[in-house]
Formats: C-alpha cells, sequence, structure tokens
C-alpha cells in the first residue's frame, strides 16, 4: 500500500525524461524508457490488487494541497476494489500498447518518436490520477490531464491541418462536459463543504442534499461523462479522433479516457442510486447511443471508423448498466471492453501497417493467408464484442442486458437490437479485410506481411484476454456464486445496493433471454459473414437511407449549422462590427480628432508677433469679462451642478 | 476734477497703445505704444492714490499707488534699455526694424 505513489511516478518520470532529453535519446533508448515505465506501473499495480484484496480499501493522504480555513482539500489517493481493477486494467493494457507502438512508431523521426512516447506516458500518468484520486479534485485533475493528452496524441501529426482539428474538435467536446462536471463539484462543495469521497459518500453527509441538488448534480456529473465518454450528444470526437496513430486510438478507447465516466459514476454510485430520474436519462441516453452509433458503424467503410464508433456503441451499454443499476456489470463491460477493444485497433493497426497507411476496407480483403495472426486475433476479438459465448464480451453484455430487462424491457430489446448490429458491422468489416480476395493495388499487394514481433505479441496476449476475461464474472444462473468481480467489488457497491429497486430476473427468464440474443447474434454473424466475404467495390455511390449512414446521419452537420455556424456568424459580427467600427472606432476616432486639431492649432503658431499680441488682448479682453460677470457665472454653474 | 476723465484719459491712451501695438510694425513704433499703455496705468494710480488721500484725510492713505508709479518707472526703464538693445542688434543684422520681418526662428 505505501507503494501507492509510485504507480502514478513512474509514467510522470518516464514523461519527463523522454519529453525534456527528446532530442539526445535514441530511439531504442526512448522506448525502453517509455515501456519500463508502464511495466514498473503495472508490477505495483498488481501488488497493490492484492493488498486490496487482502487488506481492504486504504486512504493515503501525502500533503495538503488547499487548505483554507472553511475546507481542506488534500493530495490523496483512495487505493480500493474499484480502483485497483482500473490500475489493472490502464497499465497492464497501456504496456501492452506501449510495446506495441515502438514498432508502430519505428518509422517516425527520433524526437517525435520520444514525444510520442512523452505523450502516451502522460496520458497515463493523468488517468492514474483520475483512479487514484481520494477526492473529486484530484479526480478533475486528471480528467482535464487526459483531455489535454487526447488532444496532444490526437494532432500528433500536426502537419497535416485536418488532423489539427479533429484534436480541437475533440479539446473543445471534452471541454463542454467538463464545464458540467466543474459545476457539479463547486456544487458539492458549496453543500457539503468538502470533495472527499469518504466524507460525500455518506449517509450522514447525503441526508444534507435536498432532492434537487443531487437531482441538479448527478446530471451535471453525467454531462461531464458524456463529454469524456463520448455519449449522445457529445460523442462526434470520438470517430475524428481516428486521426491520431492507432495505438492512441487502443488507447484513449480501451484503457484510459473513454472510460473516465463509467468510472466517475461507478464511484458516485451512491449519488447516483439517489436520483432515480437521472438514472432514467442515463439509461435512455445510454441506450440510444448504443443504437444510434451501431446504425452509422454498419455503413462506415474506414476500419478505424467503423471501430470507433463501435466504441461509441459499447460505451452506451456501459451507462446503460450505469442507468440501471448494475454498476457491477458496467465495470465488468469496462474491463472486457478494454481486452477486446485493445485488440481490435491494434489488429487494426496491424492491417494499416501492412497496408501501408490504407483504412479503406473497400480497397482491403483477403488479408487472412498474408497476416495468420492479426487474422486470428481479430477474428477473435470480434466473436468477443460480438457477446458469442463463451468470449468475454458475452457474460459481460449478458449482465448489463439482464439487468436493463429487469428494469424496463424496451431498455432491452433496444439493447438486443443494438448488439445485433453489432455483430454484424464487426463481422462486416471483418469479411471485408480479411476474406474473399485482395481488392488493393499490385505494389500493396507485394508489400503484405505479418507484423513484427513487437505487434503480434501484445495481440496474442490481448486475444488470450478476450476469450477468457469473461470467466470472471460468470452469472449467477451457471454456477453461485462465481462472479468473482462482483464479489470483489462488493465493498464498493454495497451502501447503493439498497436503493436500487430492481426486481431480479427468474433464472429461466435469464437463460432464456440469454439463449435468444445469442441465437440471434450468431445469425447476425452468418449473415454479415455471408454477405460481406465476397465483397465486390462497385464503386456505385450509395442511396437512400444507406447514404444518411454512410454520412452519420448528418449529426455533423446538423451541429454546424444549429451550434457552431451561428456562433461563428456572432462572432464575426462582434468582429467586424462591434470591435472594428465600434471599439477601435472610438478609439481610433480620439486619436484622429486628437491629430486633426493638433494640426489646426499649430497655425495660429505663426511667428507673427502681432498675432501673439492680438491674442494677448483678446484673452485679456475675455477674462476681464469673466472676472466682471463672475457672480452671474457661479450662479449659473450652482444652479446646473446642484 | 473728477476721477471719470482721469480713467476716461487712461482708458484712451491705453487703447492707443494696443491699437498701436498690433498693427504697427515699426518696432520703435511698437516700444512707444507699449510705454504708452504703462503711462495708461501710471496715471491711473496717480490719480486714485490722489483721490483715495483727499478722500481718507491722511497724507500716508493710498501712498503704495504712487510708490508702484516709481516701481513701474523703473522695471520700464530698464526694460526699454533691453528692448532698443535687441531692436538695434536687430537692425545690425536686417538692416530693418519691421518686426513681421523676424517672424521665423530659423536663418
Amino acid at each position: 500500500m505505501n507503494l501507492a505513489y509510485l504507480v502514478p511516478l513512474f509514467p510522470l518520470l518516464g514523461f519527463l525524461i523522454n519529453g525534456i532529453f527528446r532530442k539526445q535519446l535514441s530511439k531504442q533508448a526512448v522506448s525502453i524508457i517509455g515501456c519500463g515505465a508502464l511495466l514498473f506501473s503495472f508490477i505495483v499495480s498488481i501488488t497493490l490488487f492484492f493488498d486490496v484484496k487482502t487488506g481492504g480499501a486504504a486512504t493515503i493522504k501525502y500533503f495538503d494541497f488547499i487548505n483554507i480555513s472553511s475546507f481542506n482539500i488534500p493530495f490523496a489517493f483512495q487505493i480500493d476494489q474499484l480502483t485497483s481493477i482500473f490500475l489493472l486494467i490502464i497499465t497492464g493494457i497501456g504496456f501492452l500498447i506501449h510495446i506495441y507502438s515502438t514498432s508502430y512508431m519505428h518509422d517516425e523521426e527520433p524526437h517525435h518518436f520520444a514525444r510520442y512516447f512523452a505523450y502516451l506516458n502522460l496520458f497515463v500518468f493523468s488517468m492514474l490520477l483520475l483512479v487514484m484520486g481520494a477526492n473529486f479534485l484530484i479526480m478533475f485533475i486528471g480528467w482535464e490531464g487526459v483531455g489535454l493528452c487526447s488532444y496532444l496524441l490526437i494532432g500528433y501529426w500536426f502537419k497535416n491541418n485536418n488532423f489539427n482539428y479533429a484534436a480541437r474538435k475533440a479539446f473543445v467536446m471534452n471541454r463542454i462536459g467538463d464545464l458540467g462536471f466543474i459545476i457539479a463539484l463547486f456544487w458539492l462543495l458549496a453543500k457539503l463543504g468538502t470533495l472527499s469521497y469518504h466524507e460525500i459518500f455518506t449517509s450522514a453527509a447525503l441526508a444534507k442534499l435536498s432532492s434537487q441538488d443531487i437531482i441538479g448534480i448527478t446530471l451535471l456529473l453525467f454531462v461531464g461523462a458524456t463529454g469524456k465518454s463520448a455519449q449522445i450528444p457529445l460523442y462526434t470526437w470520438l470517430p475524428d479522433a481516428m486521426a491520431g496513430p492507432t495505438p492512441v486510438s487502443a488507447l484513449i478507447h480501451a484503457a484510459t479516457m473513454v472510460t473516465a465516466g463509467v468510472y466517475m459514476i461507478a464511484r458516485s454510485n451512491l449519488l447516483f442510486a439517489m436520483a432515480p430520474f437521472t438514472n432514467q436519462i442515463i439509461a435512455i441516453i445510454g441506450v440510444a447511443t448504443a443504437v444510434f452509433a451501431a446504425t452509422i458503424a454498419c455503413k462506415q467503410n474506414d476500419i478505424k471508423k467503423v471501430l470507433a464508433y463501435s466504441t461509441v456503441s459499447q460505451l452506451g451499454y456501459m451507462f446503460l448498466g450505469l442507468g440501471v443499476g448494475a454498476y457491477g456489470g458496467a465495470v465488468f463491460h469496462v474491463m472486457t471492453h478494454a481486452f477486446f477493444k485493445a485488440l481490435l485497433f491494434l489488429g487494426a493497426g496491424s492491417v494499416i501497417h501492412a497496408m501501408g497507411g490504407e483504412q479503406d476496407g473497400r480497397r482491403m480483403g483477403g488479408l487472412k493467408k498474408f497476416m495468420p495472426i492479426t487474422h486470428i486475433t481479430f477474428l477473435l476479438a470480434c466473436l468477443a464484442i460480438a457477446g458469442v459465448p463463451p468470449f468475454s464480451g458475452f457474460f459481460s453484455k449478458d449482465e448489463i442486458l439482464s439487468a436493463a430487462y429487469a428494469s424496463n424491457p424496451i431498455l432491452y430489446y433496444f439493447g438486443v437490437f443494438g448488439a445485433l448490429l453489432t455483430a454484424f458491422y464487426m463481422f462486416r468489416i471483418y469479411a471485408m479485410t480479411f476474406l474473399g480476395k485482395f481488392r488493393g493495388t499490385e505494389e500493396q499487394k507485394h508489400h503484405l506481411h505479418e507484423s513484427p514481433k513487437a505487434m503480434t505479441i501484445p495481440l496474442s496476449i490481448l486475444a488470450i484476454l478476450a476469450v477468457i476475461g469473461g470467466f470472471i464474472g460468470i452469472p449467477e444462473v451457471f454456477a453461485p456464486n462465481a462472479h468473482l468481480l462482483e464479489n470483489y467489488l462488493q465493498p464498493i457497491f454495497a451502501a447503493s445496493a439498497p436503493l436500487k429497486h430492481v426486481n431480479e430476473v427468474a433464472h429461466s427468464t435469464e437463460l432464456l433471454l440469454m439463449a435468444v440474443s445469442t441465437i440471434l447474434i450468431i445469425l447476425s454473424i452468418i449473415w454479415a459473414w455471408t454477405k460481406f466475404s465476397k465483397y465486390e467495390d462497385d464503386g456505385k455511390p450509395t442511396t437512400g437511407f444507406a447514404k444518411v449512414l454512410e454520412n452519420k446521419w448528418y449529426v455533423d452537420e446538423i451541429y454546424d449549422t444549429v451550434i457552431a455556424n451561428p456562433l461563428i456568424k456572432f462572432s464575426a459580427f462582434l468582429k467586424n462590427i462591434v470591435e472594428k467600427s465600434g471599439i477601435d472606432g472610438i478609439v481610433n476616432g480620439i486619436g484622429k480628432f486628437i491629430q486633426y486639431s493638433s494640426r489646426q492649432i499649430r497655425l495660429v503658431q505663426s511667428g507673427q508677433v502681432g498675432g501673439y499680441i492680438l491674442m494677448m488682448v483678446l484673452s485679456l479682453v475675455i477674462l476681464f469679462l469673466v472676472f466682471w460677470n463672475q457672480a452671474y457665472i457661479s450662479h449659473f454653474i450652482s444652479v446646473i451642478f446642484k | 476734477m473728477p476721477i471719470q476723465y482721469y480713467i476716461a484719459l487712461a482708458v484712451t491712451l491705453f487703447s492707443i497703445g494696443v491699437v498701436g501695438v498690433l498693427i504697427r510694425r515699426n518696432a520703435i513704433i511698437v516700444f512707444m505704444c507699449i510705454e504708452l499703455m504703462l503711462n495708461a496705468a501710471n496715471l491711473l494710480l496717480v490719480a486714485f492714490s490722489k483721490t483715495h488721500t483727499a478722500v481718507a484725510g491722511n497724507p500716508l492713505a493710498g501712498i503704495d499707488g504712487q510708490i508702484f508709479v516709481f516701481f513701474i518707472m523703473v522695471v520700464a526703464a530698464a526694460e526699454v534699455s533691453v528692448g532698443l538693445a535687441i531692436i538695434v542688434m536687430m537692425y545690425r543684422n536686417t538692416h530693418s526694424t519691421d518686426i513681421n520681418f523676424l517672424n521665423r526662428l530659423k536663418n
């Protein structure tokens, strides 16, 4: 436990060393520093996990961060069950992604390579702060840190302006969410005077909050979560975030940033359990996002875009779980999703690497025989994300869906529909990429190769995890008390458990639901497989509904016309009219007036002595007049300026 | 003699002085006009001082007016000596006493 501070320290040191000495270090040294930092963090995380398992949670205070008479915010870490699970996910998967990156980014210039690893380490450091902090402020520091790093990494190839715009978009959309989050924090601070989890999540503290307070705070926290975790309406940054290098996408989508919202709500489960209204909103938004993003993914051709929308969709499932009170299920899904989504992204990266930067699925195909390891791991990940038993996705998705059924069957139907779409689009992109015959150029065909070891080994490890990861959460139906994760997390959600009004689903019903959804998913997979394994690119533009899906429901365009363009027009009005003619006009007008009057007054100084004397005389006369009429003048002034 | 006569004479003299200074271009004449104005002021000072003495019945009342007159004369004399010196120098340089001739500071 007393080693806890080492976990974020290693990535921070890695960031500093790689960042400061990026011009001096060789690529090899950078790789060793970058990956080593994560490896050490991972080892410490494992020890922390076992410490928590045997000794329970602990809070370690390091120093007073903010100390003002009325309230004090210590810089402290809280290592409990939830944190330790997240630590393992972040550092473990992060480490694999780092290893993979060493090979994937090999063609970069040395100092850019070092810059990349410095950002990656900083990213992990921020995420670690986010999950380790013992109060909301430390979480907020990490929260902002991952936002910054996502900006830096999405815009890593800063010479391409479109990538910079994507980075900016991610940053700005996240700021909108962060605003909600920070207002919620101020609200809590104003009402309770503290931000520590230990002090907030007690019945005594929560009794001080009125129901409006709780609904307001939870809704604002959820707004923060929608930004980070890419839910409707703030999800459009995430597909654009594909501008960054592929391992970054894996890191953002699997291990770190997007799970922050889920972590935050799971951490505040007691607060959320007291706000049924907010929970309904979360569940509805979650399931809407899940289905909506899945429909878009069905018509995307860019392999990374499909994966991006699938992330949005899977996050929707997590929020559905949070909304219906299956906090453990949501965390479980975060974990399994981290395994298979990291694997999918790294597999896609491996494909892109082999195709020489090509990302369009229409120009791939038949890669099965060129890249056996990538193909097998990708297939396993697709099966996992589709929710085919006994792969990991099946268990976590089923847990969420059965909880949704218990809460409201309509949510469940939508959820299953989303799952069918998921199976369909994953196998569509799988078939387009690996099956059939190669549709790219001859040159690309010549260049096709299996990726080097540094890329295939992480793929294999993640594939193993994606296959067996689900067995830590075997539902009650199959074996009593075998849900290891839920048992482990039980202390975290113990307080909110009595507040949930979840009517348990009967075991027979649950089995039936599982069977039905599994059969449907398998049918959906078979359909996609047969339909797209013989895919031929006819080059015809899509029409009708397919076109709407291909253009992502035109959400970006709607945002542009409804929000962005009016704002831009308004700012143009302010710039051209108000500032240029108004404020600048006044300032420059004063200057111009002074200049003009100086030009006029200059003429008085003609050098003609007579003129001077005339002026003198005239002023004397005026003075005489003034003094003679002094009484009248002073009376007049006193009347005016009473 | 009522005091108004003195005032009228002084105003007339002063006005002549002012107008002279304003419209004449010969430096000597301008000087003379300045003297006229000074003397108009002197005339007023003496007139009021005498009136003061007569009204108060005290030989020392209003004496300061007369003292001022002497001061003004002394200062005027000094001023004239300086002014004339300048005019002489001016004349040596330009062979004229026209004040508008010197309206530029250069050359």
